[in-house]
């Protein structure tokens, strides 16, 4: 089984209060914030990796199984993918682009594109970017392709003869399970990394996996030095166009500042008197 | 002169509370252009629906329910919805935020070849033509921005939209048939697998919310500190994403960027740091209060009300208080 898991780098997203607005509002300047994997790109990594390995190993990719890591960036962003070979990830793929010439439609219509000449089984991917938070691409990638898909996975299971696997979605109220006809496309959700969320036809049932993404190992690290990396102009893929227009950027309005109290039967008094909301 | 498309959510049969925040967006984008818009009801219940539909002022009520479209599943739906929007001259298809807005609205978007303004806080229609402003960054950038295709897509934040009254009178209905696509038949529905009910109201719908992070140390803190003070003020109970992460409640209370957005009349934070991405999700709450024993917490530069406190000692005193002021009235 082979797995496409499409890559963002995105500005520390545990840092995104320290973005800038340029004068005038013409765009966010992520100046100075470290550039890191959008986290759930690494849940989809970490995904793709536990459905191709025997978990009591996971240093074996199984027989005939790879995974293989795209992303649309600047020369930099090949970091990204080397990170995600590192995890254990078999070779990676960059479009060399401006991350300000994209949008979701764009993005999808493009991994179409890589879709049609890698021909995986499965694409996993994050749900959203944390910067740009539009969580739609792999909604649209689905309908483009004309497969089955699933959003919000926060548990995959393979079956035996890895024609299909249940997806259960998290949503309000629940968890909806589907089943899916490979190929297809998942997005994934934050429990996607719990100990038991991947099971496939290899792992043994009893295997726990530790909880989140996996760190790589300094050998990993340098081992993935040597891993295959593809580079190709964006304009390659023959996918332009933009459907949507950013026309300005503000900083949204201040919180005005707030007090501290003393002691709880001042906080309740000020609620009553000040806020009114008791 | 916007035509727009509300398309439904219903839920079990029944429909879903959020469907109100996507008819304030047409009544407002509606009303900016003098446009019209009408509502898509479909799956199973649809029909039932109608009727309480059709008293929100739309032109018409359309009606989708047959077996193939009875449980929710994007590729059976979205063939439908976007033959209803192109057939219809809709210039707007729009769909409240929630997990079936964020999954079916892009789906659509990509069969009509439309751009998508994705979870938008506002709606603006100067001159008749509209722009979006949508959160971005976790909430620390706001973006205005246009569709540039002549239908487009909007998926609306429940939380910025308030829940639309009715209007009164009763639109009028009508079938609609149910279209197909390969895919529809590669994806097999096995089961909605429904969290514990709970009494409380949802978290995107209560006047009140107290969340609790992971200071609470187990899914008992939840259980004994926390919830007491939940049910003191009538509130639906939240968390951070540590605690959701840690298993102390399930992940459908995780209030954030990642989770639900919430902006209640009052937001109580009982031992959340405050991360960035918790931030975004409960920012725009009329009035923060917050609990922490750490005194450079983030959580107190977001919070009208900061007590700095051992919440073991403090919440339960707490909620016997705002139960006492309760009493009082």
């Amino acid at each position: 089984m082979k797995i496409l898991v499409p890559l963002k780098r995105t500005a520390d997203p545990d840092n995104a209060n320290k973005i800038k607005i340029a004068p005038g509002g013409a765009k966010v300047v992520t100046d100075g914030l470290e550039p890191k994997p959008n986290p759930f790109d690494e849940y989809a990594v970490e995904a793709a990796l536990r459905l191709t390995e025997n978990g009591t190993n996971p240093k074996a990719r199984l027989a005939g199984d790879s995974v293989v890591v795209a992303t649309f960036g600047p020369k930099e962003a090949s970091q990204t993918l080397r990170q995600a070979l590192a995890m254990g990830a078999d070779s990676g793929l960059l479009f060399e682009s401006t991350d300000d010439n994209l949008d979701g439609d764009l993005v999808a219509r493009a991994l179409a594109k890589v879709v049609e000449k890698e021909k995986p089984d499965l694409v996993v991917m994050g749900k959203q970017a944390v910067d740009g938070d539009s969580n739609q691409v792999g909604q649209i990638l689905a309908e483009r392709l004309g497969w089955p898909s699933a959003t919000f996975a926060m548990s995959i299971e393979l079956s035996q003869d890895k024609k299909s696997v249940i997806v259960g979605r998290e949503v309000d109220g629940g968890v909806i399970k589907l089943k899916l006809t490979l190929p297809a496309v998942i997005t994934v959700d934050l429990r996607i990394v719990s100990p038991k969320s991947i099971t496939n036809h290899v792992t043994p049932a009893t295997h726990n996996y530790q909880e989140g993404a996996r760190y790589a190992p300094l050998p990993m690290i340098m081992a993935a030095k040597k891993k295959p990396l593809a580079e190709a102009p964006f304009a390659s893929l023959g996918a332009d166009g933009l459907k949507t227009s950013y026309v300005k950027f503000e900083a949204p309005p201040a919180r005005k500042a707030g007090i501290k109290v003393k002691d709880v039967p001042e906080l309740v008094q000020r609620l009553r008197a000040e806020a009114k909301v008791l | 002169m916007a035509k727009i498309l509300v398309v439904a959510e219903l839920g079990s049969g029944a429909l879903k509370k959020t469907t109100h925040s996507a008819i304030t967006f047409a009544r407002t984008a509606a009303q900016g252009t003098g446009g019209s818009f009408d509502i898509l009801a479909i799956g199973r219940g649809a029909e039932v629906a109608a009727s309480v539909l059709g008293t929100f002022g739309a032109g018409s009520v359309l009606i989708a329910e047959d077996p193939y479209v009875a449980d929710y599943v994007g590729e059976r739906y979205s063939p439908t919805v976007a033959s209803v929007a192109k057939s219809g001259g809709y210039d707007v298809v729009v769909i409240t935020a929630s997990a079936f807005g964020k999954d079916l609205g892009p789906r659509v978007a990509a069969r009509l070849e439309a751009g998508v303004a994705s979870d938008i806080a506002r709606v603006e229609t100067d001159g008749g033509k509209l722009s979006y402003k949508r959160p971005m960054y976790a909430g620390n950038a706001t973006a205005t921005m246009t569709v540039n295709t002549s239908i487009q897509v909007v998926t609306v934040r429940q939380a910025e939209f308030e829940a639309a009254a009715p209007s009164g009178g009763s639109s009028a209905q009508s079938k609609v048939g149910v279209e197909r696509q390969p895919s529809g038949d590669k994806v097999e529905f096995v089961a909605f697998e429904e969290s514990v009910k709970s009494a409380r109201p949802e978290l995107t719908e209560a006047s009140t919310v107290v969340s609790g992070g992971r200071a609470l140390k187990s899914a008992d803190g939840f259980k004994t500190v926390l919830e007491p003070l939940v049910d003191a003020f009538g509130a639906a109970m939240g968390a951070s994403r540590a605690a959701c992460d840690a298993g102390y409640v399930p992940n459908d209370l995780q209030v954030g960027q990642t989770g639900k957005v919430v902006a209640p009349k009052l937001y109580v934070a009982v031992g959340i740091s405050g991360a960035i991405q918790h931030l975004a999700g409960m920012k725009n709450s009329k009035v923060i209060v917050a609990i922490n024993k750490d005194p450079e917490a983030p959580i107190f530069q977001a919070a009208d009300y900061g007590l700095v406190a051992d919440l073991f000692k403090a919440v339960p005193e707490f909620a016997d208080a705002v139960k006492k002021a309760k009493a009082e009235g």
